[in-house]
């Protein structure tokens, strides 16, 4: 199981899903009327660090991270 | 050297602090930017959220670069509310010599706005409102759009 959770102004509680790569949560998270508005400007990070790729391999405990636009200052 | 606040920030007090750190590293140059909550569209203040474990690595990859240059940077920002006037963000970098500084504080807090996992929110009427027109999409968004 991977940990998945939505942070700043995404009003959406963790999940905690059964998935390999990324490509898989991109499918779960395109079917989720709430998400679609969010997916076009959301950077992904796996453990703490972004991601460029969908390819991306997930192992059991992984935690990803969805950051909507940022505007620090 | 990152620090993080529950609120407004104390400048005077900030601003020295860094200052009398560095008194005596054989800096030429300390350069501080403060930002400060503006009145504008009828805001009683901003808010903050953080995401700490990215900011701090973001953080890091700029210390190292001003390292190389021989050069620190300090920065303190706020959670929470940040009323009118009240700052919720300051910057400062320290150089041997005054030009690394001026280049570093403008690349600097550039890449912060662009960059910083950090989220505004306008406070307006008793609500806190994300200030999703002023927000920028981090380099790379969009992968799970695909």
């Amino acid at each position: 199981m991977v940990k998945v959770e939505f942070l700043g102004p995404i009003q959406k509680d963790a999940l905690e899903l059964d998935i390999k790569n990324l490509n898989e949560l991109a499918a779960i998270l395109q079917k989720d009327e709430q998400m679609k508005e969010w997916l076009e400007t959301c950077a992904v990070a796996v453990n703490d660090t972004l991601v460029s790729t969908l390819e991306q391999e997930l192992k059991d405990g992984d935690k990803i991270s969805l950051l909507p636009p940022v505007c620090g200052g | 050297m990152l620090y993080l606040y529950d609120g407004a920030l104390d400048v005077p007090k900030i601003l020295k602090d860094w200052y009398e750190e560095e008194a005596k590293s054989n800096y030429g140059a300390y350069i501080p930017f403060v930002g400060t909550v503006r009145a504008e569209d009828e805001i009683d203040g901003l808010s903050f959220d953080i995401y700490e474990p990215i900011l701090e690595s973001w953080f890091q990859a700029w210390q190292e670069r001003a390292k190389a240059k021989g050069a620190i940077i300090k920065m303190a920002h706020s959670r929470g509310d940040v009323m009118l006037h009240e700052s919720s963000y300051i910057a400062a970098v320290f150089s041997p010599k005054r030009r690394v500084a001026l280049e570093f504080i403008d690349t600097f807090v550039e890449d912060f706005k662009a960059s910083a996992p950090i989220w505004k929110y306008d406070l307006k009427d008793g609500k806190r409102i994300y200030a999703k027109d002023r927000s920028t999409a981090i380099k790379g968004s969009g992968l799970l759009a695909k």
